[in-house]
């Protein structure tokens, strides 16, 4: 196949993955968008290996069908609650992918640059391994906290942004090692320590961030992947990874903008982390306790409210996720809404540990899309509701983040949920959120506190609603 | 404790301070009732309606103020048409009297009460927090005063409110511009809407736009971002820089609307001229104003206070006695502003003026004869905006969120650096990086502008979906696995491929599996 052949069909596969990603605006045209994702890949796969470039095939086949395998398996496994794992590990993969791919490049010979196309090749593959580095290990530890294998708790080291400092000017001296070298070709231990750094540096900064920052971290980490794939392409000079990079980069950079918006946090505050620690330790004095009481009620009392609204509006958290409660929980929904009842589903933007998160666990328990809206979609309509359910979230519905300048969540938007008649807050205990504020809400006059664990609840107000 | 209840002297004015359901309940609260003869005739409520709920007729004008020990009025004293007397000087030695009093201008009223060693309480005195609301009687006249409003304009407005499609033709809608989205602002708003009316307003402080648009009116923005909002909920006046701004708004707006209602006032000023005789003249044949500021000058710079001219073949209203044209609504909620009042005194057996309570510090004028007002300051207490009127202000026009990366010093130096490093780039590189170098930069504004797009409902299956394609990073594994196997680079190679192809088979997969749960 000739070379023009080749880059005719790289671009055709890069517009399909252009149209992949625009297939994603709605949910009817997202299924076709994703064999639009599909098609593009295939033509890219195959027009590499049979490309001039590919003469082997033992080792291509042997990787690409146990590569596939796993990958196939993986996704056919993995729970719906689990899917801010599986992102955090196939972040991985591209982050120790474009690590690989940099250093086997660095090594590569055959072809000699001169001059300023060396220093740029060169400069290209160093930032290749770097970025590949950071994401890879970050992404592990992000999967490690997501799986729970590691503490949420954000780890902070005394003089941590002196540290990451240090990592990073080291970094740029053995960049400048690795690129003004003086010799015919580069040296490649320089990329090995480099390596060793970026490897700390991903642990050091995923480690400093709390729980509740997960879906910017993944957001992040996400862009990051999408960086070095497109530095691959750059050393690799190839416009489909370079365009497939840019867009996977943008794609995370603006995940992240929407999460650190929905939290309103600067982006530079949250991968900096100690979110929830720093200002975490105050709420005992800064933030007065809230006064009123807390009135508890049972399953068969939050029944009754429901059976009597005719406006229910269903808050979910990560906690939902957790408890697995989301399919009890659209029985209860097809139950109220066959009665008449208007139920929808209220979605923060940082609800769960993924950006959409709570979308693909409603879906999955067969919730119809069109009755699960977004914050400013339905912030306006409490004022005209009956209910509202409250599962397993606490800091998206914080009414501290709108009056109290002294919440380390101030500012942050919140679903306002104490606009309804009633609320009825579904928690296993008087635990603070992720961000530790204690929440004025479970004190406010027409809040009632379920206290129990999600499901089990649910389940008791399914039974009292049959009954 | 005799309450009485002189008839209003003022000429037109129609209501009356207490009615006769007010009345029964202010004997519950222990008081004995004293009104005089035909008090509330002008307001429908007749002397037998004032016995049936228990009142005792005065027929004699200086016997029903010497009778009281507080006396209930609308309007401030002033000299009596019949008599020949100010009412000041009725009222007995030692006596109360509750009403509005506007004691900045009304100097001379005060000193007369203060000659008599009366007490006198001004409600339009008492302060707007929230606990006073209930005796808020400027808000209950002023919501009265925007309805009002609309049914005058309506009547001198030659044309339907509502839009009309009929068989002999359509009928467009009237529009209505409110300046000033006070009690009595949002009030006109409503009752325009609710004859059909479209209906724009304007006011100072960005924080009624969510009341503006609650009413049904379109909220009108400035491109000045300036708050108007000043002590108490009141309006503010305005930098000369924004007050350009709006008059240029009003003049576009004035060729435009049919009918003009303007509420705005600052507190203790003449009140703003906001629309010109050259914006009178832009008008359409037939066109309203309504001036609610009239008493204080006028928001129209042709306005005659308490007269209905025509100018320029536009009717201009400079009614000043609104709330009293709806005299039995206006007395019942006045009556039912001063029962609160009463009992929030202590009623008819603990009444007691306590100089530390807000309201009472705020409203008290005379006591005993000595003049306490104005009360020394208190620093402002931010209120839910519930002003009378407004002076008009800006909303910040948002321009729309779109990420203004190159805005400030910051940006200009970033955008420098930025150019400089690209020019330094342009010398040196060679032509096939640059040509990467644009192909990435386009890609990432197709990408900026595509992922925009995505709804958030789809988060998840996006990242999937970017995890499959960042697995693309395969070609690079592909390029290199041709060597002998047993070499490094064919090692790494493979092994990128294969974690790239987990990426590759793993993201979308679990994608497809993912939208196919999605279901309307």
């Amino acid at each position: 196949m000739p070379e023009t052949l080749v880059t005719i069909a790289y671009l055709a596969a890069g517009l399909l993955f252009i149209f992949s990603l625009g297939g994603l605006s709605a949910q009817e045209s997202a299924p076709r968008g994703n064999v639009f994702g599909m098609l593009g890949m295939a033509t890219a796969v195959l027009v590499t290996a049979f490309g001039p470039r590919v003469e082997s095939y033992t080792v291509l086949t042997g990787a690409l069908v146990i590569g596939g395998a796993i990958g196939a398996l993986l996704a056919s496994r993995v729970g719906m609650t689990s899917m801010p794992q599986l992102v955090a590990a196939l972040h991985s993969f591209v982050g120790l992918a474009a690590v690989l791919v940099g250093i086997a490049t660095a090594m590569d010979h055959s072809k000699a640059l001169y001059g300023v196309e060396a220093r740029i090749h060169e400069t290209e593959i160093f930032i290749g391994v770097f970025v590949g580095a950071v994401t890879f290990t970050g992404s592990v530890i992000a999967f490690g906290k997501l799986q729970g294998l590691i503490g949420s708790k954000p780890l902070l080291m005394p003089g941590r942004h002196l540290m990451n400092l240090i990592a990073v000017l080291g970094c740029v001296y053995l960049g400048y090692l690795f690129v003004f070298h003086g010799e015919y070709f580069a040296p490649v231990w320089p990329l090995y320590v480099v390596t060793a750094v970026a490897f700390l540096l991903g642990i050091h900064l995923v480690m400093a961030i709390g729980g509740a920052d997960m879906p910017v971290v993944v957001s992040m980490l996400n862009s990051y992947s999408g960086w070095a794939a497109a530095a691959a392409g750059f050393m690799l000079e190839n416009d489909l990874l370079i365009i497939t990079g840019a867009l996977v980069g943008s794609s995370g950079a603006i995940l992240s903008y929407i999460m650190c918006h929905a939290m309103n946090r600067s982006f530079l505050s949250v991968i900096l982390g100690g979110f929830g620690a720093d200002e975490g330790a105050a709420p005992g004095g800064a933030s007065a306790q809230p006064a009123g009481e807390v009135k508890a009620v049972t399953a068969e009392e939050t029944a009754d409210l429901l059976r009597d609204a005719k406006s229910v509006v269903i808050v979910p958290g990560y906690g939902m996720a957790v408890a697995q409660a989301q399919y009890p929980l659209y029985e209860v929904t097809k139950l109220l809404r066959d009665k008449g009842a208007n139920v929808r589903f209220a979605i923060h933007p940082v609800a769960g540990r993924l950006p959409g998160h709570m979308n693909v666990l409603l879906a999955e328990a067969k919730v119809p899309y069109d009755i699960v809206l977004e914050m400013e979609e339905i912030n306006n309509d409490f004022k005209e509701t009956d209910v509202v359910i409250v599962i397993g979230a606490n800091d998206i519905v914080n009414p501290g983040a709108l009056d109290d300048p002294s919440s380390p969540i101030y500012g942050m938007p919140i679903l306002e949920v104490w606009k309804a008649k009633t609320c009825v807050v579904m928690k296993r205990g008087m635990a603070s959120g992720y961000a530790g504020v204690d929440n004025p809400l479970f004190y406010k006059e027409n809040t009632r506190m379920l206290f129990g664990d999600a499901k089990k609840m649910i389940d008791a107000v399914l039974t009292a609603l049959k009954n | 404790m005799k309450l009485a209840v002189p008839k209003e002297c003022r000429p037109g004015e129609r209501r009356v301070a207490v009615t006769p359901e007010n009345v029964s309940r202010l004997i519950k609260m222990g008081f004995a009732v004293a009104v005089e003869h035909d008090a509330g005739a002008a307001a429908s409520f007749g002397d037998n309606d004032y016995v049936a709920a228990g009142a005792e007729i005065v027929a004699d004008t200086r016997a029903i103020w010497q009778t009281g020990d507080i006396l209930l009025k609308v309007q401030p004293p002033s000299v009596h048409p019949a008599l020949n007397v100010h009412e000041a000087d009725l009222i007995r030695e030692g006596g109360t009297l509750i009403s509005f009093l506007y004691p900045g201008k009304n100097k001379d009223i005060v000193d007369k009460l203060a000659a008599r060693k009366a007490t006198a309480i001004a409600v339009d005195q008492i302060p707007r927090i929230t606990r006073a609301q209930k005796m808020d009687a400027l808000s209950s006249m002023a919501n009265i005063a925007g309805y009002r409003a609309v049914v005058e304009a309506a009547s001198f407005y030659g044309r339907f409110f509502t839009g009309q499609m009929t068989a002999a033709g359509r009928v467009p809608p009237a529009k209505i511009l409110v300046i000033g989205a006070g009690v009595a602002g949002l009030a006109a708003i409503g009752a325009a809407r609710g004859m059909g009316a479209i209906v724009r307003a304007f006011d100072t402080r960005p924080t009624v736009k969510e009341q503006v648009k609650s009413m049904g009116a379109e909220f009108i923005e400035l491109n000045v971002v300036e708050d108007g909002e000043g002590a108490g909920g009141y309006a503010k006046e305005m930098s000369p820089a924004f007050i350009k701004a709006e008059m240029a708004m009003f003049a576009a707006q004035a060729k435009d609307v049919d009918i003009i209602i303007t509420t705005a006032l600052i507190p203790n000023r003449p009140a703003p001229i906001l629309i010109t005789e050259e914006m009178v003249k832009s008008m359409k044949n037939g066109s309203v104003i309504v001036d609610l500021a009239a008493e204080n000058g006028g928001n129209c710079a042709l306005t005659e206070p308490g007269q209905v001219v025509e100018r320029h073949g536009v009717h201009i209203l400079g009614y000043t006695d609104l709330p009293s044209r709806l005299a039995p609504t206006a007395s019942l909620l006045f009556g039912n502003n001063l029962t609160h009042l009463l009992a929030d005194l202590g009623g008819a057996s603990h009444f007691h003026l306590d100089l530390a309570d807000e309201v009472v510090r705020g409203a008290l004028v005379v006591r005993n004869g000595e003049v306490i007002w104005p009360p020394p300051a208190r620093p402002p207490i931010a209120l839910p905006p519930k002003p009378l009127v407004s002076a008009p202000k800006a909303v910040p026009a948002a321009p729309v969120a779109t990420a203004k990366p190159f805005s400030g010093v910051g940006g200009w130096i970033f955008s420098m650096v930025a150019a400089a490093a690209l020019i330094g780039l342009g010398l040196v590189a060679p032509p096939a990086f640059l040509s990467h170098l644009t192909v990435f930069a386009l890609a990432c504004i197709v990408g900026w502008q595509v992922v925009w797009n995505v709804t958030p409902a789809l988060h998840t299956p996006l990242m999937s979906v970017t995890n499959a394609i960042s697995g693309i990073i395969v070609i690079g594994g592909m390029l290199q696995v041709s060597g002998p196997p047993t070499s490094t680079i064919v090692i790494l190679g493979a092994a990128a491929i294969l974690l790239a192809t987990i990426n590759i088979a793993g993201g979308f997969l679990v994608t497809q599996r993912m939208l196919k749960m999605f279901r309307r």
